[in-house]
């Protein structure tokens, strides 16, 4: 271990920023966030739109901050940070939309008037009479 | 391979698995958010320009650790400190606003203990938070261990290591500022 | 001052006593021994504060195996319970008392016999077979099994203060509630399992980053050992899976403390949050448990084949479509509650596709076999026993994958039999195996190959015998955790046939205990001398046995797979080696402290003994800050020394 070098900065594989880099960063972020906000206090969207609208900014914003800010892919080869990332965001899916999927649909057999519930297993389940 | 990158680099991977926690609590809050038990929804509870300034707030806390991060590479001990410093203060004051908005809900009956969507919320904002104050120890902790020791590679790897965390942090925000605030605002 | 805690937690029966005085008097037993023979310093010195992985992965199999004994007396109650409790008779536990029973025996095998020997058998074998000296992290290594062992340490305090949950293995909301479950039961479990768990994927991310990063020279991926390959789909499982779980703990653990209401009945809350939660990440953690074990039989079955691995490549495939397809099929713990046919399905033929990686194994192993020269080994007969009880299990869980047989089996013994026959026939007897492999690799004397024998057949006609008349009851309607039945049932024969064949496996852990005894004892016979007892092929066994504590004292180049077998067979021989000064990381008594700070954070939670709580934090902070300071973590052994150590081992003049 070698604490006598100050000014040694080790090699860590992980990509360095610059201060063109994280200004871009910073300015890009505030200017989506800006924008994010916008579109709700203005009622610029309703229902999925807004929806969609919000999430694609917030997927907009995680790039350029995991460019900008974590240098992701900026990194030698083999871009192991990149693969455990992207690991990581298959899981996060799988976990998020199934969690939503499965809890959705646990009153598919109950929850309204019985014709209710009956109408929406035969229409779902193409039941003819 | 090297000590640094191999300590960086598991920390990353830490970060991957801490992403996978925060998933679970948002797909909760997800399930809970419209679970309001005759209380007050997301719209009625929560201001937006408030929040707006958090965001702003910690956003600009992630570029000046950037700042810090840049300082450190060049080697200069004194813009390293007064960054992180900087850093310092912009996440107390994101804490302090965020420490306002809880005492003010609970204050008004609508605390954890309301319903479904109250847990939800206080327990992922408040998992962010409590990341936060650790992340604000830890740059207590480094900014002595740099004063004392100054830049050497073990000091610049922990460094290395606090500002992924910060950036992380700053990453998991946008999403709830999305999520809960946003969408909560317009009760989607 | 004290929360919760007063005498009344110390009341017990006759049967909690009972295990209490055992475990006391087996404490009590080992402290004097240690204290006759003078040997605290040497067990401090050499054993607690080692960093050693070597050393941590003999620990984490002591403790699996003594966990596993308590384990197998739960095992031992509850068949007694079932096959007398008939009738008029309530047979010898209260409800009460059975449900924390087989809430234990579960919580016990799964987190502390199966977690524990795997992890210990990761710890010894994969810095040696990846050629080098250490993992990425030691002190982050030491603090994963101190971890582990204060989680230990919980789970059985609560047999002597307090109880155990009886909520099952999984705890389920509302039951695991604190409307449901207002005593610390529920709480042991949960912080033992939160603080093991950290643990855990503490060592995941460890060993993830060894392996990627600390391979010798040359060795590629492709070229590493199938254990190896085994280990990082696994590592990759548990950093993934495990935050889920520690998510789902602390839910649950703030519903019962601070009045929230994640999965609650009532404000708002959805108790299949819970488990979905819960099993999201209990599917992937019996991947995590069965892979490793593939991947010692993968070794096993070529070195006591005397062939090469057939369809390496093929192999790792199937690591990999089992590692990702076991983050798809989680709903198939819980298809009767509620889902509709869309969801059930896509779960369902999800799970029956997992089948296919895991048969194209099965295969592999038995080409492997086909023209080989086989040895009959013991860790060979374990690897045939597997192959038989995992492929019925195995048949059992395709066939509760069609959500419509599901509906008919779930939760019933036909289930439970399916389960244990994929755990002990696949994760327990692939990691009795591995053990009996590698014991030689690092104590340097052979376990008896009789009493191993014996041993195995004890196990396997034993298991047979107690899970084949599940499947049958199963079938016939008998849920799961009954204390009691009606005798027009009929049940009783078959619940009687299952309980011998309990006594059987039985004799056949008298046979093991027997096996460490007298191998122990007859150890000067059974030296290995060549580091290769088994004529094997990975980079292990080119070390001397036991192990020492460098590992390599030059590190290995590798150009092949199996570079071990390669090197053998050219018959090269070893140059003069060129010593270089190596780095060791110095022993350390901080991961005993900051694990012992969990533990007491973990009870003061437990017990609700408020002041405690930011004191045992504090004291976590504390050490991590100080240990931070440290500047000296590691120390040199120059080239010189390493020579002469070298020499020394190999039985070489210097």
């Amino acid at each position: 271990m070698n604490k006598h070098a100050p000014n040694v900065v080790p090699d860590h594989g992980a990509g360095q920023g610059t201060l063109k880099s994280y200004a871009t960063g910073f300015i890009l972020s505030v200017v989506v966030t800006l924008a994010a906000y916008s579109l709700v206090v203005h009622h610029v969207f309703t229902g999925w739109d807004l929806v969609f609208a919000l999430i694609a900014l917030a997927l907009v914003q995680l790039l350029i901050q995991l460019i900008f800010f974590l240098h992701l892919g900026n990194e030698s080869k083999p871009r192991w940070n990149l693969i455990v990332f992207s690991f990581m965001m298959v899981v996060v899916l799988i976990v998020a939309i199934g969690t939503l999927w499965i809890m959705d649909n646990l009153d598919y057999n109950h929850g309204h008037t019985p014709s209710e519930t009956d109408n929406s297993i035969i229409r779902d389940e193409l039941i003819k009479p | 391979m090297n000590n640094s990158a191999k300590t960086v680099f598991g920390f990353w991977v830490y970060i991957m698995t801490d992403c996978v926690l925060f998933a679970s609590l948002f797909a909760t809050f997800a399930v809970l958010h419209n679970n309001t038990y005759g209380g007050e929804s997301a719209r009625e509870l929560f201001s937006l320009p408030f929040v707006l300034a958090e965001t702003l707030i910690l956003l600009t806390s992630s570029f000046t650790c950037g700042l810090a991060m840049l300082a450190a590479h060049r080697g200069d001990k004194v813009k390293v400190i007064n960054w992180f410093a900087v850093t310092f203060c912009l996440g107390i004051a994101f804490l302090s606003m965020e420490m306002i908005e809880f005492t003010k809900l609970v204050h008004e009956g609508n605390s954890w203990t309301r319903s479904g969507f109250l847990t939800s919320f206080f327990t992922l904002v408040g998992t962010h938070g409590l990341h936060i104050a650790t992340g604000l120890l830890w740059t207590v902790v480094l900014l002595v261990q740099v004063m004392r020791r100054g830049l050497t590679p073990s000091t610049v790897k922990r460094l290395t290591l606090l500002s992924l965390f910060w950036h992380f942090l700053d990453i998991v925000w946008i999403f709830i500022f999305t999520i809960v605030y946003l969408m909560g605002a317009t009760s989607v | 001052m004290l929360g919760k805690l007063g005498l009344d937690a110390f009341h017990h029966d006759i049967i909690v006593l009972g295990g209490v005085m055992t475990m006391l008097l087996a404490s009590l037993g080992i402290i004097a021994l240690l204290t006759y023979t003078k040997r605290w310093k040497w067990l401090y010195k050499n054993w607690l504060t080692s960093l050693d992985p070597k050393k941590i992965g003999v620990m984490y199999i002591i403790i699996g195996l003594v966990m596993l004994l308590r384990g197998v007396a739960d095992t031992l109650l509850l068949r007694a319970q079932q096959a007398t409790s008939v009738g008029d008779s309530t047979g010898i536990l209260t409800s009460d008392h059975f449900q924390q029973i087989f809430s234990a025996h579960g919580t016990i095998m799964i987190f502390f016999v199966a977690m524990g020997l795997m992890f210990g058998l990761i710890n010894l074998i994969v810095p040696l077979q990846i050629g080098a000296r250490d993992v990425a992290f030691p002190f982050l290594n030491s603090i994963s099994f101190w971890l582990f062992a204060a989680g230990m340490a919980l789970v059985n305090l609560s047999l002597i203060v307090g109880e155990f949950s009886a909520a099952g293995w999984l705890a389920y909301p509302p039951l695991s509630g604190l409307q449901y479950s207002p005593g610390v039961g529920v709480d042991y479990w949960i912080w033992s399992l939160q603080i093991a768990g950290v643990g855990s994927l503490l060592s995941g991310i460890n060993f993830f980053v060894t392996i990627l990063k600390m391979r010798a020279p040359g060795m590629t991926l492709m070229k590493m050992p199938m254990f190896v390959w085994s280990v990082l789909c696994s590592m990759i499982m548990v950093i993934f899976a495990f935050p889920i779980l520690t998510a789902t703990l602390a839910m649950l653990s703030l519903d019962r403390t601070i009045g929230t209401h994640f999965f609650t009945s009532d404000f708002g809350g959805n108790p299949m949050m819970y488990i979905n939660l819960i099993w999201a990440w209990g599917h992937p953690e019996v991947y995590i448990l069965v892979l490793p074990a593939f991947g010692i039989f993968s070794e096993i079955v070529a070195t006591f084949s005397r062939k090469r691995l057939f369809g390496y490549a093929s192999m790792v495939w199937a690591l990999g479509a089992i590692s990702f397809l076991s983050f798809i099929v989680w709903l198939h713990h819980f298809f009767t509650m509620g889902a509709g046919a869309d969801v059930n399905a896509f779960f369902g033929i999800m799970t029956g596709v997992i089948a296919i990686p895991t048969g194209v194994k099965i295969f592999n192993w038995l080409f492997t076999m086909f023209r080989g020269r086989i040895k009959f080994a013991t860790p060979m007969l374990w690897f045939l026993g597997f192959v038989v009880i995992f492929t019925i299990g195995g048949l059992a869980g395709v066939l509760m994958s069609v959500p419509a047989i599901d509906f008919q089996v779930h939760n019933s013994l036909f289930l439970v039999a399916h389960f244990h026959m994929m755990i002990v026939g696949g994760v327990l007897f692939g990691y009795f195996a591995g053990i009996t492999y590698w014991f030689p690799k690092i104590f340097g004397f052979a376990l008896n190959e009789r009493l191993g024998k014996y041993a195995f057949w004890s196990w396997i006609i034993g298991f047979t015998t107690a899970f084949t008349p599940l499947y049958i009851l199963g079938l016939m309607g008998a849920t799961r955790r009954l204390d009691h039945y009606d005798k027009s049932l009929g049940w009783q024969g078959l619940f009687a046939v299952a309980g011998v064949g309990v006594l059987i496996i039985l004799l056949g852990i008298g046979f093991q205990i027997l096996q460490f005894v007298v191998s122990i004892w007859q150890r000067n016979k059974n030296l290995d001398s060549t580091g290769d007892p088994w004529n094997g092929r990975t980079l292990e066994w080119s070390t001397v046995s036991p192990a020492p504590f460098y590992n390599f004292a030059v590190t290995p180049h590798v150009t092949d797979r199996d570079q071990f077998w390669a090197d053998k067979q050219a018959k090269t021989t070893a140059a003069k080696p060129h010593y270089e000064d190596i780095g060791m990381p110095k022993n350390t008594g901080m991961g005993i402290v900051i694990a012992g700070f969990a533990f007491i954070f973990g009870f003061a939670v437990i017990w609700h003994i408020i002041w405690l709580i930011p004191l045992a934090l504090f004291g976590i902070i504390a050490s991590v800050i100080i240990r931070s300071t440290d500047d000296e973590t590691e120390y040199t052994i120059t080239a010189a020394e390493l020579a002469k150590l070298d020499s020394a081992h190999k039985g070489q003049p210097a």
